[in-house]
């Protein structure tokens, strides 16, 4: 699809205006550029003074960079809004019930609806997890889903983060900086309100606390520590969540019991909210060199003493091959028809798909089935003949383990730059939060921006960059 | 509240008043430095500074020859050596991020932009090297006022609880240790026999001990007198108003750990001890340490401080 004219959530200049961007579009033409340049450069020592930064691997010099801020707001109606708000609930929903049956009863592969090597084959597939319950059957608690568009009618959902999806702390700081830079922008609009995410996480973490009548649960946030990449914002969350942030040392497992060490002795931890990845969680059952976890955390969690948030094994349906089959499950498990629409994918697993997929390298992505942050995939059209070929020998050595998509004109929006305004491609990363009484989700998301002219990969470690994200209401009014 | 966060509190506020002491060393050496002197005159003032930062010892293993271009490289931009000012200030910054939940949104943002400046001055520092004094002394200032800004951040905006009380700690143990040292460094100049009379080489030495505690000031309020070595040792050792010395500096440590004692609803050892080491100083007389010896008492106190420092650490599993 290389070469067809992208959505624009605007309007493409010479296009008429939509209604719901009317007082940007117009804010955006008044505004003179030095103007929106103090702007800029104002945002930038904002984020850089509160130490907003993003750790990339494999970049030294770089160790502490910025993930550059557009500030021009992305804007989604509150009926679009609604419609996603349902579409995503009703995702997370299968979600769960899938690992809840994945590890149990493995109906679905008794009735044949995915093929069971998907699963048991599956890297992130956790075979000490058979025949377990999560705590309140809420596996993915915090879920990060992908969001694109193509044109105004559908949202369709790339990708499903299950395992401990980032970037939610740059929603409530981007919300933060525009609110104080762009102050007439955003009261000429009636935004819904994120900084009550906090909020909802917490509940949604109290919700899911192991049954014991021991008071108001000891919630953590488990953090891998000061160079891991997204530490500032495990820093951030635990700060407005008011919870310890504990790295795996900081805690110890007696009798099936976690306990973390405080000044005044051990003390009881209930609910575990950890952004470290399952295989670094516990040197007894997973990686023994791992100095991340904590021994004997699983043996705690599965005597159900604490609760693990996300839940182990959640991999199994982050991955991109079982990510085709969600419309499936969303059918199986809940009878509905899915409200988000996939992108259609072709498996290369099958012998078909690889043929279709190896005869159009040049118009499709491929991706890792369980790549992310952008890195192992290949984008057909903008990529070299040697890199197709090359990439053609990784596929055939391996086919289950890429899947490929249409390339996507992703829908622009329009950045600020020192050579003007112009269009660029997003997606958007709303975040779900599944609790035992309620799903929640704060309106709007991430929406992340691939800055460099004509890029489709908006991945913060690939240079993308991100934007504050409005749910409006009425903007028809006043337009 | 984790140990580990108590642990980088105690010691991010350590590095930034370590940071704060050695400027103000290399300050009033230079001082000193600028003084006219005949042969015979030859101080050692580099030599002094570099022991009173206690990286003596470890300057000459790695470099030798002692020159003012080499001490002072050493003390702010060497990154071999731990106590430089770089590395206190990055080693401050560390700490910060690793606790940034328990600090206040200014006191985190008096750390990020102290090291934010430092980049800065370590990036043109690159290229014009040796500093020239007048861009010295503008480095010196610069941490001197981050010091500032982060103490007063931290006496403005945080909760008296815990966290607070870390922080004290660490403040006053690394201020009680500078103080100490400095008067160790110096004591041959501040014993009563070596009285002689103003306007000499060691009359300008005992005025530069006084303003590496920015105490210069404060000497003429508290005695309205020309500056005499024993009422310096005094000021420094024994005079409850100074805020740098050590009994002043041990009644904020026994007051901080009474503190944490009452919020947690016990006491220990290093309570104890902190209330035995502020109670010898309050019974103590100038007549008597002398008596004693200075340097006795000095290195005794060095010891002691030492010893409460590892006790804290011990009784909240620090370590």
């Amino acid at each position: 699809m290389a070469g067809v004219q992208a959505f624009d959530e605007m309007g493409r200049t010479g296009e008429r205006t939509r209604a719901l961007y009317g007082k940007v579009a117009h804010w955006l033409k008044e505004t003179p550029p030095e103007l929106l340049a103090s702007r800029r450069a104002q945002a930038e020592y904002m984020f850089r003074r509160i130490g907003i930064t993003f750790g990339v691997y494999g970049d030294k010099d770089a160790a502490e960079r910025l993930i550059p801020f557009d500030i021009v707001p992305r804007l989604i109606s509150r009926a679009e809004w609604r419609k996603l708000e349902a579409g995503l609930t009703q995702r997370v929903r299968a979600l769960n019930l899938f690992l809840t049956d994945v590890y149990g009863d493995r109906k679905i592969l008794k009735e044949s609806i995915i093929p069971a090597e998907l699963i048991l084959r599956n890297p992130f597939y956790r075979p000490e997890m058979i025949g377990r319950r999560a705590p309140h059957d809420i596996w993915v608690h915090i879920a990060g889903i992908d969001i694109v568009r193509v044109d105004d009618e559908e949202f369709y959902v790339l990708e499903d983060n299950a395992r401990t999806p980032s970037g939610v702390s740059y929603m409530l700081e981007n919300r933060e900086v525009t609110m104080r830079l762009l102050p007439d922008l955003f009261a000429r609009h009636k935004v819904a309100p994120v900084d009550d995410y906090p909020d909802e996480l917490l509940a949604c973490l109290r919700s899911v606390a192991p049954r014991h009548d021991r008071g108001e649960a000891t919630i953590v946030i488990l953090t891998p520590g000061l160079y891991n990449s997204a530490y500032y914002e495990h820093s951030f969350l635990a700060d407005k969540l008011g919870v310890e942030l504990v790295e795996g040392r900081d805690l110890f497992v007696e009798d099936d019991q976690v306990f973390m060490r405080t000044t005044l002795g051990p003390r009881r931890v209930d609910v575990i909210y950890r952004r470290v990845d399952d295989e670094f969680l516990d040197p007894m059952v997973f990686n023994p060199e791992s100095v991340l976890g904590v021994p004997g955390l699983i043996g705690a969690y599965l005597a159900g003493n604490v609760t693990i948030a996300n839940a182990i094994g959640t991999g199994v349906a982050d991955d991109k091959a079982i990510y085709s089959y969600v419309p499936d499950l969303i059918r199986f498990y809940l009878s509905e028809e899915p409200l988000l629409k996939n992108v259609p994918t072709t498996r290369c697993r099958e012998p078909d798909g690889l043929k279709y997929v190896l005869e159009r390298l040049d118009e499709l992505v491929v991706k890792e089935v369980n790549g992310s942050g952008g890195y192992g995939m290949l984008v057909g059209p903008h990529a070299s003949a040697a890199q197709r070929e090359q990439f053609a020998a990784k596929i055939k050595a391996d086919p289950a383990n890429y899947i490929a998509q249409p390339t996507l004109a992703l829908s622009t929006c329009p950045s600020s730059f020192e050579a003007g305004v112009a269009p660029r491609h997003v997606d958007l990363r709303p975040f779900i939060l599944s609790g035992a009484d309620a799903v929640r989700i704060v309106p709007g998301g991430l929406t992340r921006v691939a800055l460099k002219e004509g890029s489709l990969v908006v991945n913060s470690s690939q240079g993308g960059g991100t934007k504050d994200t409005w749910v409006v209401d009425d903007f028809e009014d006043e337009a | 509240m984790l140990a580990r966060t108590a642990d980088n509190l105690f010691w991010l506020a350590r590095s930034m008043e370590r940071a704060d002491y050695i400027a103000r060393t290399i300050e009033a050496t230079l001082r000193l430095e600028y003084l006219p002197k005949t042969e015979g005159e030859k101080t050692g003032e580099w030599e002094g500074a570099l022991n009173a930062a206690g990286a003596y010892d470890s300057y000459i293993a790695e470099h030798g020859e002692l020159d003012e271009e080499g001490a002072v490289e050493y003390l702010t931009f060497d990154r071999t050596n731990p106590s430089s000012i770089c590395n206190c200030l990055e080693n401050a910054r560390t700490a910060g991020r690793a606790v940034r939940t328990a600090l206040t949104a200014e006191t985190w943002t008096a750390i990020n932009d102290a090291w934010l400046e430092l980049k800065r001055f370590e990036a043109s520092h690159r290229f014009s090297r040796p500093m020239d004094r007048v861009a010295l002394t503008r480095f010196l200032d610069y941490v001197k006022k981050a010091s500032l800004d982060f103490d007063g951040s931290c006496y403005r905006t945080m909760l008296r609880n815990d966290a607070y009380w870390f922080n004290r700690l660490g403040v006053f143990i690394e201020r009680a240790d500078n103080t100490a040292r400095l008067l160790d460094v110096k004591y041959h100049l501040l014993l009563p026999s070596t009285e002689s009379v103003g306007g000499s080489l060691d009359y300008f030495q005992w005025v530069a001990v006084l303003r590496a505690v920015s105490a210069a000031t404060a000497y003429h309020w508290v005695y309205r007198d020309r500056v005499k070595p024993w009422l310096i040792a005094d000021l420094l050792i024994l005079k409850r108003a100074m805020p740098r010395s050590l009994i002043s500096c041990y009644e904020t440590i026994d007051r901080s750990l009474d503190s944490l004692a009452r919020d947690d609803g016990r006491s220990g050892i290093a309570q104890r001890q902190a209330r035995a080491m502020h109670a010898k100083l309050e019974r103590a007389s100038m007549t008597q340490i002398f008596q004693g010896g200075l340097h006795e008492f000095i290195t005794a106190f060095i010891e002691d401080n030492a010893r409460l420092s590892s006790t804290i650490s011990e009784q909240y599993l620090f370590t």
